[in-house]
């Protein structure tokens, strides 16, 4: 994460207002692509105040190229494919074509999907697969979890969306009590293993209390099923597939800014991600950060501001993709090495992920431990309206955890 | 909906209703009420006597309605402007076209019974007392906002309006509870939940309907179909379009929605059915939106233009109103048009005041979570040291 890297010049407003600002602009990477080749070796303008462009259009972190993009060894099964450039919604729809094509007994359902879905998620679906593959229910999410489960008892793969995270809960007692005990109560009689529940999560700017919740502690607690969520388009593909065809059900939390906000190349072959591990994105020695999801972004720029003021910061940033079970090995080799951990999430504070990563960390690391373990999380507030800016962890505030962490 | 003039024998008792918004004039004498049926089509009932078709109202009461329904209709073309410049952000669902419904209501009612509704709620905070201002300046986020600018759109409350409610359905078992509390407390009021074709399949609708009915709760369970639960037409959401035989052992009447003379009428005998002791009432309001569902929806891509023009011209509350005061010679075409100034006038200024309120203070972000004094010590922020402390 060098700050040497020379970036096309720009005007930068405050800085607490650029953090989340930026993510939600979508610019379109053709002409940021362009501007950053033709700006790459040296400029006239000065570089911005801050010395880096925030935000996950300029995130070192997205696969911009056909190359880039292959060069990941978990994609080895697609190395020699074509990619094509996708958004986030378009991976996962790509996904779930490939799901519906391979497998005959998958259905997408949910409300809305027919048309395309809320957030374009099923476009097409339906007139490629048929109307009784991919179909709207009511607006009934108790049932909606409930029908899932029936059917992936049956055998059939079902592909179940919760328009928005925030509506989940109506479904709680679906999945806790029975999508999750299936396997145990029943001596292993039945299970839902072809379950897979997906649902927009976390934060967009404007979203307020039920728009923008990131529900992922609340199933974690929850031994039989698992949760992931994925940071961009190669990953939500790869995941999403595994998620569809991993034999025990999963909840997939995609974070809905990343929708139109991330595009990469993403491979048109038939690709899976492992579940349960966490991908290393850079390597460091001296600070360990996990985060997923959109906080990712926000980490990274929080990153290079802290590079400013510490030059020479190398920080192992880790995107521990699956919430549940998550990859206890990768962090706890990590902060093995580094003696120190930060952990962010936009979910807030009390009784958030991080609490269980921080814990489980101190279990195994204590002695190689400098530093308290900082958790960057969101108040302990119902999510707000107008104060949304101040409730979550920003670039600044992850900054600042990231300076607490080096010099405790 | 034509109405003939007719000296009714039959006549519906004359109360006096105090609203929070209006002190209503007893009409004593008969010259000023006016008797005015109802369509033959306006009702239709299940397991119960559907109410009568002549009402009995006096002129003042006319007029007021017609006030309010402009002004709502003022106030949410406003809202749809201020969103459109970006003013208003995040979510905003209108209610253009169903003014009937919430004003209808209001004036069958009075300031003891309750209403809770979805989401769609800005026009009932109106009527049931929230400022114009105050519900703007909620829209915009701002300080003067009924909700202190914490809420937003879909969460608007007054005394005895219980929001203004985001999650689909979740409110109706929320107004059974309510109605218990009436029950409970001896006051003889009821409950109206409000919510609509698309909630009407949430599982716990059917869970407050036998609550209701189990312990014959003064609670009336109000379906708002407008046809479409977001984008999906009624019947590819329900298997039984007829919202309200629902209820099954609850009786139900289907009430023309557009026509706000129907729904004071079935609001004020659903009142005294309730009310009366014989429980649970369900009612199924036929209405109509022009716009999108919410803001982000243009409400086209799955309704025709001309099923939207076909209803504004056709079946529009206030051009309904307007040809019955027209009619029946209650003001006059200019003293109308002068209702339909001053309601603008009155939106714009409150346009004005609204967008002249500050943001709430900070400090605001922390209060509310529990009640003050009474619950946690601090409340824990972005990072270790980060607290906040009443």
């Amino acid at each position: 994460m060098s700050t040497t890297l020379l970036r096309s010049a720009r005007l930068a407003s405050s800085l607490s207002s650029i953090s989340r600002t930026f993510l939600h602009q979508g610019l379109p990477v053709k002409h940021l692509h362009t501007s950053l080749k033709t700006h790459y070796a040296a400029s006239g303008s000065p570089p911005p105040a801050e010395g880096f462009l925030p935000g996950v259009a300029n995130s070192q972190l997205i696969k911009h190229t056909h190359h880039d993009a292959l060069r990941n060894p978990e994609l080895a099964g697609v190395a020699n494919g074509e990619t094509k450039k996708m958004n986030t919604f378009q991976a996962i729809n790509d996904a779930m074509r490939i799901a519906l094509a391979t497998d005959d007994t998958a259905c997408v359902f949910g409300e809305d999907v027919g048309f395309g879905g809320v957030f374009r998620c099923t476009m097409g679906l339906a007139e490629t697969f048929g109307r009784d593959r991919v179909f709207n229910t009511p607006l009934t999410e108790q049932g909606i979890a409930g029908f899932g489960i029936g059917m992936a008892a049956m055998g059939s793969t079902a592909i179940a969306e919760i328009q928005f995270a925030d509506y989940i809960f109506p479904a709680f007692d679906q999945i806790v009590n029975e999508a999750a005990k299936y396997r145990y109560r029943s001596g292993g009689e039945f299970n839902v293993g072809s379950l897979c529940i997906r649902t927009p999560c976390g934060a967009v700017g404007h979203g307020g209390h039920y728009h923008s919740q990131s529900p992922e502690a609340y199933f974690a607690h929850t031994p039989g099923i698992k949760v992931v969520v994925p940071r961009g388009p190669i990953q939500a593909k790869g995941l999403l597939l595994a998620s569809i065809r991993d034999r025990n059900p999963t909840i997939f939390m995609e974070p809905k800014i990343l929708y139109r906000a991330a595009v990469e190349m993403v491979p048109v072959g038939d690709y899976e991600l492992p579940l349960g591990k966490a991908e290393i994105l850079t390597q460091g020695k001296d600070l360990t950060i996990v985060g997923w999801g959109a906080q990712l972004y926000v980490l990274e720029n929080a990153i290079q501001l802290a590079q400013k003021k510490m030059p020479g910061l190398s920080v192992e940033l880790i995107d521990l993709r699956s919430i549940l079970p998550w990859d206890v090995e990768t962090v706890c080799n990590s902060v093995n090495k580094t003696g120190r951990l930060l952990i962010a999430h936009e979910a807030p504070k009390t009784q958030g992920f991080a609490a269980e990563i921080a814990s489980t960390v101190m279990e195994r690391c204590f002695l190689r431990l400098e530093a308290p373990i900082q958790r960057l999380c969101s108040y302990d507030t119902p999510f707000p309206l107008v104060f949304e800016k101040f409730h979550v962890p920003d670039m600044i505030r992850c900054a600042e955890g990231i300076e607490r962490a080096m010099k405790f | 909906m034509l109405s003939t003039q007719k000296i009714s024998l039959a006549k519906v008792a004359a109360k006096a209703f105090i609203t929070p918004l209006t002190i209503r004039t007893f009409a004593s004498s008969a010259a000023r009420n006016v008797s005015i049926n109802l369509h033959e089509k306006s009702f239709e009932s299940y397991n119960c006597e559907a109410p009568a078709l002549d009402v009995e109202i006096s002129k003042e009461e006319l007029v007021r309605m017609y006030k309010s329904m402009v002004t709502m209709r003022r106030m949410e073309m406003a809202s749809d402007g201020l969103y459109k410049a970006k003013l208003i952000r995040g979510f905003c669902h209108l209610c253009t076209g169903q003014e009937a419904v919430a004003v209808g209501m209001e004036t069958a009612l009075t300031a003891e019974d309750k209403i809770i509704t979805a989401y769609r709620c800005h026009g009932f905070t109106y009527m049931r007392g929230g400022s114009i201002t105050s519900i703007l300046a909620e829209l915009l986020g701002r300080k003067a906002g009924i909700s202190g600018g914490k809420g937003g759109s879909m969460h608007m409350f007054t005394p005895n309006f219980f929001g203004g409610n985001g999650i689909v359905g979740a409110q109706v078992p929320l107004g059974a509870g309510i109605a218990f509390a009436q029950k409970y407390q001896g006051h003889k009021a009821a409950t109206f939940s409000l919510y609509g074709d698309g909630a009407s399949n949430q599982g716990q609708v059917f869970e407050a309907y036998n609550m209701a009915k189990l312990w014959e709760l003064p609670a009336v369970f109000v379906c708002e179909n407008n046809r479409y639960g977001m984008g999906t037409a009624a019947n590819r959401s329900s298997a039984n379009t007829s919202y309200f035989k629902r209820g099954d052992y609850i009786p139900g009447l289907k009430v023309n929605g557009m026509d706000v003379l129907a729904v004071h009428q079935a609001v004020a005998y659903a009142k005294e059915w309730t009310v009366s002791g014989k429980g649970p009432l369900l009612l199924e309001m036929e209405t109509y939106r022009y716009g999108g569902h919410s803001m982000s929806d243009p409400g086209t891509t799955y309704r025709t233009r001309e099923e939207i023009q076909h209803m504004r011209s056709n079946n529009d509350p206030i051009t309904g109103l307007k040809q019955r005061l027209l009619e029946f010679n209650i003001i006059t075409e200019d003293e109308m048009k002068a209702i339909d100034k001053a309601a603008r006038v009155e939106v714009d200024q409150a346009v004005e005041e609204a967008k002249a309120s500050g943001e709430p203070d900070i400090s605001e972000f922390w209060t509310q979570i529990y009640q003050k004094g009474t619950g946690v010590p601090y409340v824990r922020g972005r990072e270790p040291e980060e607290f906040h402390r009443y």
